[in-house]
């Protein structure tokens, strides 16, 4: 049994060494038809193919210079547009003068920029569009009005023309990953079904020969040399798998251009499902069921001897596959929208972003149904499940977040902090992360109602993005992921998530949900606060026999299955006495003190 | 003229040692009081869980873990620490005799200075690789004699023994376990139970050896080599655990005049036969009787609940120390046990029983009650997590075997989705009846 087990290690390791390879296993050559299959618009297509001729048809070796050629196309392009349609030093000058007594406007600009020939039409427009809002202004001198101005024609520069006539960051980062993508050559390009098998095929199956043999152990809990793991106690290992995580978050995030190879594994299964060709989002989907699926396995073996958390791993399995993963893929096939049903906002942060909306609402009946759904969840199930159940009903048998933690990332349970300076900076964190995640959804609708953009102090655009950077993509995944072989395996959830901020407020004062200690039995061990994925120092209620009501607790049990004297249990029961009172039974004279 | 006022100095308060009796008794002292509070002890500088001791040693856990409470904690409740030895108590003048040469003097004096590992004298318990397990230290000695070793030998079939057991087999080492007893724990346990565990004990591949004594411990250049039993088998081995029970920790105290027997003795307030001396924990022997209660009591709940009591007592509401009904618990590898009241390991004459095993041989509960009467005196359980609240007021109340074992289903303490046996049991209860009233 230990050579299954080494041998599964042996391909675990081969996979994901192939894996990493592929990463950079291609070459990449651009013909006009390529980019002609991946832009829309076509005057800047053209210049686009124009200024790409020195690099058409011939074969660039890497991903990383292949990428820098086509940064320094796009600038090109855009540095082209900012040449024709940038204001120049000398209209600004034009606009002040004929600025009569300092007082700015349309016709200065009406003046300036002739309507009657293309170039200067556009920059009228443009001048209207940014500076418009100037007209009727007096200034104290012609130097400040052209202050002003060049700071208007900043603005231009920065914004308009680009996005108008060229490629802003956005359109360069979607363009940068799709024209990567269709320029690779190679093996992985050729192969992709193959690739995938030697890769993660591999690794999954080298996974699960690696588990396997855990069930000639017998059943109870096995923590057995936790803490002199390398991989589990912030060691090498552990340190190094936590770079592999963080910076697979930020190539996917931020440079998804880079892994392009990864992604075209992916594509025979993307099209197979939904009819289309992969995103990196769909690999990423791919990627992180299997973790789930796999590891789940890992997990119910792990606690076999526990019914509850043989179920819970079964139902986060089940909810990752067909919920967040299959379904909206087949919605996709079936011209609906893609829609995970089990995703709430605010953790869905984007859940009322326009674009969203209108696709819902465009898509008549279903998506009329999605919408209410997914509203429904919010002010109707979270409440009433959490008073039932508690929290853990979302964050330890459904959420994918969660799914994942409990999964893939159970093996760094103990690695979460339990002082109480953490459990302070915890409780301003997620509560900030909550009322930012409101104020930012209520910027959103409010632009989406009024068409204005600012709202109170703030551009809710700017305001949404940097949601989406920050919370979204920094700390829900690069720090969510990443850190679990640093900081345990629920930094994002305890530190981070608006929803369980929200589910954990229901739970701590709204519930029939708590963990109930048995008597006097607590021997102090602290086996459970160790165990304790949130942080939340169990042993402190148990050794004085206390309930443990908190709003961060997921309910993942695990507690419960670590303790060796049977204190902890997971209870729903009535109201009244769900705190329980500070004192332990077994002594007859012992009255409580505070 | 202004006369000088002289405050009345704050009480002190002296505990020695820091395990769960002083500790406990130093936080309520600390709830109730204003006092000035010091803790000497000589093990670690911090209270840590010595029950978690295997747990660091088979790595669920580092010994940062086993400290209950966080080291801000004392200083933020005015709790003095000190790291030292005492070694004597000079009760006329009320001070103390550190190692360090230091004299502390005291108000109030509690003794609570557990236990330490019995050792019978025999030939080779000195040889190095042969140790017990109490302390820190005892550990920190484990983690060196069992570096790289092949074969151990453990003697003494107690909690700590199996405790033992389980650690070197996380180790990969390979254990024989020398047990006088016919079955495991057979003194405490009554022999179904007893058979359980040992038979599951044999499934986790120990070698257990029954109604096996140790004779001597054979040695090679001072290291330990093998052992002899009294049947004249020789073992081979390169370390070898001594677990055959504990015995209070009080030599410091000989000459103080404080009583002592084989224990600390105390009275019902915990008092000493020294006025201000108060005694708790491991180290205590009471004078008087507790009906069903041993009167020395080593474990963690007798000392916390002491710890509690004089606590009340030493702050002006002098308090019985009158612990509820017997309820203890451990862990067999994979199997938890809790007892609650009291279950012989053989029956009285005035006592019946009921027992039951589930198929998997894992899990059972084994029932005492007063035939005269009908009235439940206690219970085992294994395998199965029982309420102590429940057993706890049905002790007080008296309750008759009937109603516990119709109400069984209510003191479930397992958790969600777990296997039900109520319906089993009860059935199994009510045809030991009817074959009974035949
Ligand atoms: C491995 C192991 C597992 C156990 N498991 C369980 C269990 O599961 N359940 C259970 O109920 N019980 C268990 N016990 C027993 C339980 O730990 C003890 O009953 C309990 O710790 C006793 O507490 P105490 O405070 O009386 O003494 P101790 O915890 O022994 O504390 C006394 C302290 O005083 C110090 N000291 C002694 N003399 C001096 C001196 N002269 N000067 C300064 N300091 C001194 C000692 O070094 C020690 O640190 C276990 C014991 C061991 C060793
Ligand atoms: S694991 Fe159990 S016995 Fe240990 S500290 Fe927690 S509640 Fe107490």
């Amino acid at each position: 049994m230990k050579a299954v087990k080494t041998f599964g290690l042996i391909l675990f390791v081969a996979g994901f060494f192939i894996f990493n390879i592929s990463f950079f296993w291609s070459s990449y050559e651009l013909t006009p038809a390529i980019i002609k299959s991946q832009f829309s618009n076509s005057d800047k297509t053209e210049l686009f193919i124009k200024q790409s001729e020195a690099i058409q048809n011939q074969l660039i070796k890497s991903n990383f210079e292949f990428v820098s050629k086509l940064d320094e196309l796009f600038a090109s392009v855009n540095h082209y547009y900012l040449k024709l349609y940038g204001v120049t030093e000398k209209e600004i000058d034009a606009l002040v003068k004929h600025s009569a007594d300092n007082i700015f406007s349309i016709a200065a600009i009406d003046l300036t920029f002739s309507v009657d020939h293309n170039i200067t039409k556009q920059k009228n427009k443009l001048f209207k569009d940014y500076g418009g809002w100037l007209a009727g202004q007096q200034f104290s001198s012609a130097e400040e009005l052209k202050t002003q101005l060049l700071s208007v024609s900043g603005k231009l520069n920065e914004y308009a023309i680009v996005s108008q006539f060229g490629f802003d960051r956005y359109a360069v980062r979607d363009l940068k990953y799709s024209l990567t993508k269709a320029s690779a050559l190679g093996p992985v390009k050729s192969n992709p079904l193959l690739f995938l098998l030697v890769t993660i095929g591999l690794s999954v199956l080298g996974s699960l020969l690696y588990i396997f043999p855990k069930l000639q152990l017998p059943s109870g809990i096995k923590n057995n040399g936790i803490f002199f793991n390398v991989m589990k106690n912030v060691q090498w290992l552990g340190i190094l798998t936590g770079t592999w995580l963080i910076a697979f978050y930020v190539i996917l995030y931020f440079y998804p251009e880079y892994m392009t190879n990864w992604v075209l594994m992916v594509d025979p299964v993307s099209e197979l499902i939904s009819g289309n060709e992969a995103s990196r989002f769909f690999l990423y989907g791919f990627i992180y069921t299997l973790c789930i699926l796999v590891m789940g396995v890992r997990m119910i073996i792990h606690y076999r001897h526990s019914k509850y958390q043989i179920l819970r791993t079964y139902s986060v399995m089940f909810f990752q596959t067909a919920f967040a993963f299959l379904i909206p893929e087949i919605l996709i096939r079936l011209n609906q929208p893609y829609f995970d049903f089990k995703n709430i906002w605010p953790l869905d942060y984007s859940f009322f972003f326009d674009n969203r909306l209108d696709t819902l609402l465009a898509n008549g009946g279903v998506g009329i149904f999605m919408l209410v759904w997914g509203i429904a969840l919010i002010i109707i199930a979270v409440p009433v499940l959490v008073y039932f159940f508690g929290k853990r009903w979302y964050c330890s048998w459904v959420c994918g977040c969660g799914g994942l933690a409990e999964t893939l990332g159970d093996p760094y349970r103990q690695l979460s902090n339990k002082t109480l300076k953490f459990w302070k900076v915890e409780r301003w964190m997620i509560h900030a992360v909550l009322v930012f995640a409101v104020v930012m959804t209520g910027g959103v609708l409010y632009t989406y109602f009024t068409d204005a953009s600012w709202f109170l102090f703030f551009d809710t655009y700017k305001l949404r993005e940097i949601y989406g950077a920050f919370i979204g993509a920094g700390f829900a995944g690069v720090v969510g992921t990443g850190f679990y072989p640093l900081m345990g395996n629920r930094t994002w959830c305890r530190f981070g998530c608006p929803l369980a901020a929200y589910l954990g407020i229901v739970q701590r004062f709204k519930s029939r949900f708590r963990i109930t200690t048995n008597g006097g039995q607590c021997i102090s061990c602290g086996n459970c606060s160790t165990y304790c994925e949130m942080g939340i120092d169990v042993r402190w209620y148990a050794q004085r026999g206390q309930n443990i009501v908190r709003s961060s607790c997921v309910g993942c049990g695990v507690c419960s299955s670590v303790c060796p004297r049977g204190v902890l249990n997971l209870e729903v029961k009535g109201e009244a006495g769900r705190f329980g009172t500070p004192i332990l039974i077994g002594n007859n004279h012992v009255k409580i003190m505070d | 003229m202004i006369e000088s006022v002289s405050l009345p100095r704050m009480t002190h308060v002296v505990i020695i040692g820091n395990g769960i009796s002083g500790i406990t008794a130093a936080r309520n002292i600390r709830k109730q009081s204003d006092y000035k509070i010091t803790v000497i002890s000589s093990e670690t500088e911090y209270f840590f869980s010595r029950t978690a001791i295997m747990y660091i040693y088979m790595g669920h856990m580092k010994y940062e873990h086993t400290k209950p409470y966080e080291d801000w904690f004392w200083k933020k409740n005015k709790i003095d620490l000190l790291r030292d030895h005492v070694m004597k108590v000079n009760v006329q003048k009320k001070s103390l005799t550190l190692q360090s040469g230091e004299t502390v003097s005291y108000d109030k004096l509690i003794i609570a200075t557990g236990s330490k590992s019995n050792k019978f004298g025999w030939p080779g318990q000195d040889l190095q690789g042969v140790q017990s397990l109490y302390g820190y230290p005892d550990l920190e000695l484990m983690e060196k004699n069992t570096k790289g070793i092949k074969h151990a030998v453990i003697v003494g079939g107690g909690l700590i023994g199996i405790e033992m057991a389980e650690m070197l087999l996380s180790r990969k080492i390979e254990v024989t376990f020398l047990v006088r007893e016919k079955e495991f724990w057979d003194n405490v346990l009554p022999k179904q139970e007893a058979s359980l565990i040992s038979r599951h004990v044999r499934s986790h591949h120990v070698d257990l050896k029954l109604t096996t004594e140790l004779k001597k411990i054979k040695g090679d250049g001072g290291r330990v080599t093998s052992i002899e039993t009294r049947a004249g088998e020789t073992i081979e081995c390169q370390f070898v655990g001594l677990t055959a029970g504990v015995s209070p920790n009080i030599e410091f105290l000989n000459d103080s005049g404080i009583e002592t027997k084989r224990g600390v003795l105390v009275n019902e307030y915990l008092e000493t036969n020294v006025s201000d001396v108060f005694a708790l924990g491991d180290c205590v022997e009471r004078t008087y009787e507790l009906p069903g209660r041993r009167t020395v009591e080593q474990v963690w709940y007798t000392g916390r609940m002491m710890g509690e009591v004089v606590a009340q007592t030493i702050c002006g509401a002098k308090t019985k120390y009158e612990p509820g009904p017997w309820f203890n618990s451990a862990k067999f590898f994979d199997v938890e046990y809790q007892t609650y009241g009291h279950v012989g390991n053989t029956l009285k004459e005035n006592e019946s029983d009921f027992y039951w095993e589930h198929s998997s041989g894992l899990k059972c509960v084994h029932l005492v009650w007063d035939k005269t009467n009908d009235q439940f005196m206690g219970i085992n359980t294994f395998g199965i997590r029982m309420r102590h609240e429940c057993f706890d007021r049905w002790l007080r109340e008296k309750r008759s075997i009937d109603f516990v074992m119709s109400h069984l289903a209510e003191a479930n303490f397992d958790p969600e989705f777990f296997d039900r046996h109520e319906a089993e049991i009860q059935a199994k209860f009510r045809e030991q009846l009817v074959s009974h009233s035949i």
